[in-house]
């Protein structure tokens, strides 16, 4: 109705214009016919209410919000379809901006906020060593807290809990020959399931009973996930058989599906009791009072807290530590055993060696997705703001004619709702993907993937709707505002020309756009930064190259071979690997560079004055490791057939190991003792035969760390699974397939796996690429962003002056001259927004300082850079403006409206 | 009858009727009562909606928005079925109340 009627008076203002009036006479005129207005409001208001039934109010709308905001709702969506181009950009925007956050957060919610779906996980405590700096012995799994001894010293003790489990993590080979089918298992002890309060889904579950020392075959539970994927969801799983490590087990029930383990980031496949550790490793974890391997948690009893469990099991500490010293430890190791004391932390989200990775890294992100928000809330709020400007008059007619604020503002709102409402819907479908996406990037291809449970939860509904609502009011209200403050006389006194000379709305938008651009700054600084610290970690020299080395990992053990026969085994088997044609270089090695694993004692100098005691890494590598790796060796010799049991000890080491132990420029023939370690080995002298270059151990990320290598003759506990690094210019499916072959002729019942040594590396670093790519992709979006929003401004900027470039054309302007005027003018707006982009960027990558690599946080070949960047950007942003400006013809420009 | 009530009675009449050739929109509509009256009939702008909104809820004639290419929509009204029953019998009273006027002012009588 309203549109109707203020195309009428238009009509009748163009007529009398045509006819000859002035504009001011016209105007005049179309108001004084007007007149009765008050008349038209209650007439109208007379109309609602008949069809309300209600009173009238004059001046007012309907009493029926509801209803009005159905209209209003209709009316945005109109408008909004009209301006489509605007529409699908900022929509977008708005939609990849809550995608992210969301996406991002919903990581988060279910890697640290999110508690364990088991019942009242409230009321579950960890228990283990509080503050631990120290440890000795045999560590194994991710959770290496507690030995066995001390997990039943601990369960026959304790008063805190209604119930308490133990558990340790494994890997299964499902084959039993051939290659190998890796599962992920867990060893857990009798009450395990009863304590989380899980039901099983078929069967049942273990109960104390079937926990006990010399168990035969106490029968396996397979995960949900395991029975759908690998068994097909066999109906009759309940007694199916399964192959762990060569030995036989029964099914006896499944998990409930959506129960994964008591680790976030890790689903288990195969569980089975404790006591089949006697069975499935040669080295019984249950009788090794120095192997740690198992986690604690318990189920406080009613009334108990978990500061109250703490001091009770700290107060149990010495009863159960004295009980449990292992025999193998030497006196000083005695000593710091017994400082040892036991506290409880609460376990609601259970225990995530995943959480401790990403945390940090996922907590950026989110920040720097919100920054992304921020600037795609800019540009909607510099759409609705441009489109507030152009509807001013039809604004102006309604508080004419009528119309309340709160009216006008309820329709000007209804739109950004809309906006918000779109927004939120798409971001959350956005952000299922991004998180399927982050999910599938973190899984190593082959290997049991990494899962986390992503099904959004109300705490991601809840913020994702918090978010649209507040951006909906943040950036819907301000034009809204504006535009309800509408004088109306001064409106439909405006001259003909479309828009109006008020100050108000354009020093907004630019001030929207220059935040835009120094939020954008940021975020670009953070992409690069992050890019170039991958490229600094990807690139640095790790003293060895990756390139063309496949790792073959062997199981021997259902060959049988007793100890004393291992280590000519395992020799005879490297032979055949060197033999096999395509391979130029193969060795053994105990620890494989970058696989996480590790090994090291206290080390020093032997002879001379007492030299302090300083930590070392070990591996035990065959001959020719270092020809395989490409390691150069500096001085002395590499390992030989001399070098055999009985022979006295020899150690290559690197040289960060030869300058700590100050060992002079040639350490070749000098000596240095290592410590009785925790098992039973006594102290030992090495005689250093060779130098290496220093190489990387655990991590790409580390400094160089003192290397020990020892020969893999003189191993005085060969275990039965070797691994081998193969170099070979062969393509690894052709290398396997003959490896496999060679293996098989030694003896078929050795199971293998394989998995390149680039491929290790690069998944040890997925946390850096992981962030390197997702800031580098908000990175850009927010350049884009920005350039969109910077064009906006200076193409309205065109459009308002296009009289005045006219008159400056007139006066003898050349179009370059004008195309450079609005280049400047955007160009101040870069510059104010680097300004400021500059400051805020300086005080939050300090924060970041932690996850760079070889890059200071304020390098500034990185915000030199970044300003390149976003100079180009802004640049192309107001190309196409600036053409137009040139091209102005002054005759039009000064007759047009 | 006052001119208002006149003119109210009748307004009715000169929508519909000009209506009745083909459908039109409100400004079109004001335009052509005041040019076919000769000045006479003016519509306010507040009435001649009013009016037709009046007229639309009752079912005599039907609105609705026709968009053309690079202009904006406007609302035309046209007559419908009952509206044009209720035109006939208008016009048909009018006649006849014309009628008896004039033979009540103009002739002779005594």
């Amino acid at each position: 109705m309203v549109e109707e009627l203020v195309q009428h008076l238009e009509d009748r203002h163009s007529e009398l214009v045509a006819g000859g009036m002035s504009v001011e006479q016209a105007d005049a005129a179309v108001l004084a016919e007007l007149g009765d207005s008050d008349g038209l409001g209650r007439e109208i208001g007379r109309l609602h209410a008949a069809a309300a039934g209600e009173r009238v109010i004059p001046g007012s709308s309907s009493g029926r919000p509801l209803y009005d905001l159905w209209g209003d709702l209709r009316y945005a969506v109109r408008a909004l379809a009209k301006n489509r181009a605007f529409t699908v950009v900022t929509l977008l925007s708005l939609a990849l901006g809550i995608g992210a956050t969301t996406a991002i957060f919903q990581l988060l919610d279910a890697l640290s906020l999110r508690a364990l779906p088991v019942e009242k996980a409230d009321q579950l405590a960890l228990v283990k060593i509080r503050d631990r700096n120290w440890g000795s012995g045999w560590f194994s799994g991710w959770h290496p807290h507690l030995s066995n001894a001390l997990w039943e010293q601990l369960r026959d003790r304790q008063e805190a809990f209604s119930g308490v489990f133990a558990w340790g993590d494994n890997t299964f080979n499902l084959n039993a020959s051939g290659e190998s089918h890796y599962v992920h298992g867990l060893l857990v002890s009798g009450d395990f399931f009863r304590v989380l309060g899980v039901r099983p889904a078929q069967g049942r579950f273990f109960t104390l009973a079937d926990d006990r020392r010399g168990c035969v075959n106490p029968g396996a539970v397979v995960s949900h996930g395991f029975w759908q994927r690998e068994l097909g969801g066999d109906p009759a799983v309940v007694g199916r058989k399964l192959t762990l490590d060569g030995h036989t087990v029964d099914i006896i029930g499944v998990s409930e599906a959506g129960f994964f383990g008591p680790e976030i980031g890790r689903f288990f496949d195969v569980a089975v009791p404790l006591c089949m550790e006697a069975t499935l490793s040669e080295r019984n974890r249950l009788e090794i009072r120095h192997a740690w391997w198992l986690s604690v948690i318990g189920r406080l009893k009613p009334g108990w807290t978990i500061e109250r469990a703490s001091a009770h099991v700290d107060a149990l500490s010495k009863t159960m530590l004295e009980a449990t010293v292992p025999p193998s430890y030497p006196p000083p190791n005695v000593e710091r055993y017994m400082q040892y004391r036991f506290a409880a932390y609460p376990a609601a989200t259970g225990l995530s060696e995943l959480r401790e990775d990403y945390s940090t890294p996922l907590y950026f992100l989110l920040g720097i997705a919100a920054v992304l928000l921020l600037i795609a809330c800019a540009n909607l709020a510099n759409l609705l703001l441009a489109r507030a400007s152009v509807r001013e008059r039809e604004i102006a007619v309604r508080l004419a004619l009528g119309a309340t604020r709160g009216r006008l503002l309820r329709q000007l709102l209804a739109e950004s709702l809309l906006f918000a409402a779109l927004g939120a819907a798409l971001g959350l479908l956005l952000a299922r993907l991004l998180g399927e996406f982050v999910i599938a990037f973190l899984s190593q291809p082959g290997r049991p993937a990494r899962f986390i449970d992503l099904d959004p939860d109300w705490r991601v509904l809840a913020f994702t709707i918090g978010l649209a609502g507040l951006t909906c009011l943040l950036f819907g209200l301000v034009p809204a505002l504006r535009a309800s403050n509408t004088e109306v006389g001064l409106v439909l006194k405006a001259t003909g020309r479309g828009t109006t000379e008020r100050g108000g709305g354009f020093p907004l938008r630019r001030l929207l756009v220059v935040v835009q651009v120094a939020l954008s700054f940021v975020l670009l600084v953070g992409a690069l930064l992050f890019s170039r610290s991958l490229f600094k970690l990807v690139t640095v020299d790790a003293g060895f190259e990756q390139a063309g080395v496949l790792v073959v990992d062997l199981d021997l053990t259902a060959l049988d071979l007793p100890k004393p026969r291992r280590v000519a085994y395992k020799e005879q088997l490297l032979e055949r690997l060197r033999a096999t044609p395509g391979v130029e270089h193969a060795a053994s090695a105990t620890i494989i560079p970058i696989s996480g694993n590790g090994w090291n004692d206290d080390v020093w100098l032997d002879g001379g004055a007492a030299k302090p005691h300083f930590n070392a890494f070990f591996n035990r590598v065959s001959a020719g490791y270092f020809a395989t790796m490409r390691t150069p060796l500096l001085a002395g010799r590499d390992f030989q057939s001399g070098d055999a049991e009985g022979a006295p000890n020899v150690a290559i080491i690197n040289q960060t190991l030869a300058r700590k132990l100050g060992a002079g420029p040639n350490p070749v023939g000098q000596r240095f003792r290592r410590e009785a370690d925790g098992s039973g080995r006594g102290e030992q002298v090495f005689e250093i035969i060779g130098l290496v270059r220093d190489t990387k151990y655990r991590e790409m990320r580390e400094e160089f760390s003192p290397i020990a290598f020892v020969p893999s003759t003189q191993d005085d506990a060969p275990d039965a699974f070797p691994e081998y690094v193969v170099r070979s210019r062969l393509p690894p499916a052709d290398l396997t397939g003959v490896l496999k072959n060679a293996v098989a002729e030694a003896s078929p019942a050795i199971r293998l796996d394989f998995q390149s040594l680039a491929e290790k590396v690069r998944f040890s670093l997925l946390p850096e690429r992981m962030m390197a790519l997702l800031a580098a992709f908000f990175g850009l979006l927010a350049a884009l962003l920005a350039s969109i929003g910077l064009y906006g401004v200076i193409a309205y900027s065109v459009a308002r002056r296009t009289q005045e470039i006219g008159i400056r054309m007139a006066l003898g302007a050349d179009p370059g001259q004008v195309a450079r005027m609005i280049v400047a003018e955007a160009g101040g707006l870069l510059a104010v927004g680097l300004a400021i982009g500059i400051v805020l960027a300086l005080a939050v990558t300090r924060a970041a300082a932690a996850l760079l690599y070889g890059l200071k946080p304020h390098d500034p070949l990185t915000f030199g850079l970044a300003v390149g960047l976003l100079g180009l950007v802004a640049l192309l942003a107001s190309v196409l403006p600036a053409r137009r400006a040139s091209r102005v013809d002054p005759m039009v420009a000064l007759r047009t409206e | 009858m006052g001119e208002r009530e006149l003119k109210k009675g009748s307004a009715e009449l000169l929508i519909l009727s000009l209506l009745e050739v083909r459908p039109r929109h409100g400004y079109e509509l004001s335009k052509l009562v005041e040019s076919l009256s000769g000045g006479v009939v003016r519509f306010h702008v507040a009435s001649l909606y009013t009016l037709l909104y009046r007229m639309e809820k009752r079912g005599w004639v039907q609105g609705r928005w026709v968009e053309k290419a690079r202009q904006r929509r406007r609302r035309y009204y046209r007559l419908t079925a009952p509206g044009r029953k209720v035109l006939a019998k208008q016009r048909s009273s009018w006649l006849a109340f014309v009628a008896a006027v004039k033979r009540v002012t103009g002739g002779q009588h005594g």
